[in-house]
């Protein structure tokens, strides 16, 4: 896969920034925004995006495809999701490894699937559709989980792995994902990052996460809603050194703050970037 | 054909898994896998959590002034059996709502506000005029300046972001002050009914009252009557419709889009 010689850092694009952002103009490498957020007819949220596109790079994120759905993805949805990727020419499109809609309701979540061989024929089929429609590869991101399934046949690396070889679709690394599911599921994270298929990774997620303490239980929940931690930091730092460099976005969408702290995330991580000792070539 | 054991396909796992996120009592569909801890029902909480406090958000977030009549605590306990029995059916969330103003109707422990559900259809019509099309208004001018005899045959368009909503209930007065004021004033004594009009004629959605028969003028519009009959339609139904007035609303408002000149010249 090719991968952009000096990826950057880049902000998930919330309607709080908008203005300050066409205003201020600040030095950040691109954004990324909800394909959901952008498929009504018009206003101001379309209004906002044309002037914010016309000055970055944009990568367009779904969040409502539900790609593991076993009775199909939501119908009419993949159609609306092209018309968004048509509009706005993003460079890069991804969707996320669960699932949100069943029997027509859609849960507003993303759900986990249970890593069977049965679901791997469901997913990879979903993403070659997808694919098919939109003309062009995407991108696939590993969840954040809270539970799993009996009857599982394989890690979620290997699952990974083998959607991307028989859909050819490039996988989106959260590291904040790996790092909840982790301590969700009493597994090292650095274990799991030495097994990722880091060959077909064309984009990396960080975002914070919650710490829920009850009865000395611990539960990690991917909210969204504050800064990195410390230890996400260093697996990125760790994982663009392994395995090179990619394009990195920062995702605060709950509580969202004043768009200086998001830029004070997205500065460090465009400075990790920066020094990283890649081995860019290697994954070029 | 031997029947497969029931339940054990992924479409058996989500519909489980789906009917166990939105039912009021923690049911913990089969199928997960048992951890020493935390245990699973904490663990599929989180999931239930999630859904549930989204929508919640959403919906607050849509209907504020409906929040602020009822207070937050009451105003999450009803979105969320508004979530059980209306779950969303589209992926986009900004779809999510059209039906909460009709739960309000026969949603008993809200009923000593009997304008409630107005009010939320009120918000709703602002949040659909916030996303709907994009389209310029026709200034006024353009009817002005026709020939006098001209103005009966001439058919006016809607705005696409354009909603009336006619309501017993004071309800501008009361989205107003509940928008506006810090404390909220209590409408006119003689708590008037008021007809809404929500336009978006630019970027931002204006929220104006119509002045009497004018719903009634923009209906026979919306039919495709010329100006002239849709005048007459009103003026029967209201015998205190005034034309210019009506129009002069209208197009400040942004609320009509196209123009065109009658055949009948």
């Amino acid at each position: 896969m090719t991968v952009d010689r000096l990826p950057r850092a880049g902000a998930g694009l919330k309607p709080e920034h908008q203005r300050h952002i066409l205003e201020a103009r600040p030095d950040v490498g691109w954004f990324e925004v909800h394909a959901e957020n952008y498929m009504g007819a018009g206003g101001p949220p379309h209004h906002s995006l044309e002037r914010i596109r016309a000055l970055y790079p944009l990568s367009v994120h779904g969040v409502g495809l539900s790609i593991g759905s076993a009775d199909g993805m939501a119908p009419g949805h993949l159609a609306r999701l092209k018309t968004v990727v048509d509009r706005y020419q993003p460079f890069t499109v991804s969707e996320h490894l669960a699932w949100s809609t069943h029997d027509g309701i859609f849960l507003n979540d993303l759900l986990p699937l249970p890593y069977t061989e049965a679901t791997l024929s469901l997913v990879a089929r979903h993403v070659d559709e997808v694919q098919t429609t939109l003309g062009r590869r995407i991108l696939i991101e590993n969840p954040s989980t809270y539970l799993r399934f009996d009857g599982e046949e394989m890690p979620e690396t290997d699952f990974l792995r083998a959607l991307a070889r028989r859909s050819g679709c490039g996988l989106l690394l959260d590291i904040n994902n790996v790092v909840v599911s982790a301590a969700n599921h009493g597994f090292d994270p650095r274990a799991y990052l030495a097994s990722f298929p880091h060959e077909h990774v064309g984009e990396i997620h960080l975002a914070g996460h919650a710490v829920l303490e009850k009865d000395g239980e611990t539960l990690l929940v991917d909210t969204h809603d504050r800064t990195i931690s410390l230890e996400v930091w260093r697996l990125f730092r760790e994982v663009i050194a392994r395995h090179g460099r990619r394009p990195t976005l920062i995702e605060w969408d709950v509580e969202v703050p004043a768009w200086q702290d998001v830029e004070g995330e997205v500065r460090q991580a465009q400075s990790l970037l920066q020094s990283a000792r890649g081995l860019d070539a290697r994954a070029a | 054909m031997p029947a497969q054991p029931e339940g054990t396909g992924l479409a058996d796992l989500q519909r489980r898994f789906g009917l166990a996120l939105l039912q009021g009592p923690l049911v913990i569909p089969h199928g997960i896998r048992r951890d020493t801890q935390p245990t699973r029902g904490r663990r599929f909480g989180v999931y239930r959590n999630n859904v549930k406090a989204s929508l919640a958000a959403a919906l607050a977030a849509r209907f504020p002034v409906v929040a602020r009549l009822v207070d937050e605590d009451f105003f999450t306990a009803m979105a969320l059996v508004f979530i059980e029995r209306h779950p969303p059916r589209s992926p986009v969330l900004a779809e999510y709502g059209a039906a909460f103003a009709e739960f309000l109707e026969g949603f008993e422990p809200a009923a000593d506000l009997p304008y409630l559900p107005d009010i939320a259809r009120l918000e709703w019509a602002r949040h659909v005029a916030f996303h709907s099309a994009d389209a310029s208004p026709v200034d006024i001018g353009r009817l002005a300046a026709l020939p006098p005899e001209g103005l009966g045959s001439v058919k006016l368009g809607l705005h696409p972001a354009m909603a009336i909503i006619a309501s017993s209930w004071p309800i501008v007065s009361i989205w107003s002050t509940n928008t506006y004021d810090l404390t909220s004033q209590a409408p006119a004594a003689d708590w008037t009914g008021e007809t809404a009009l929500v336009t978006r004629p630019h970027l931002e959605v204006l929220l104006h009252r119509l002045p009497p028969g004018t719903d009634r003028l923009v209906t026979a519009l919306a039919s495709g009557v010329a100006l002239g009959q849709a005048a007459e339609a009103a003026s029967r139904a209201c015998q205190d419709f005034d034309l210019a007035i009506a129009l002069s609303t209208l197009f400040a408002a942004g609320a009509v889009a196209t123009l065109s000149e009658g055949s009948s010249r």
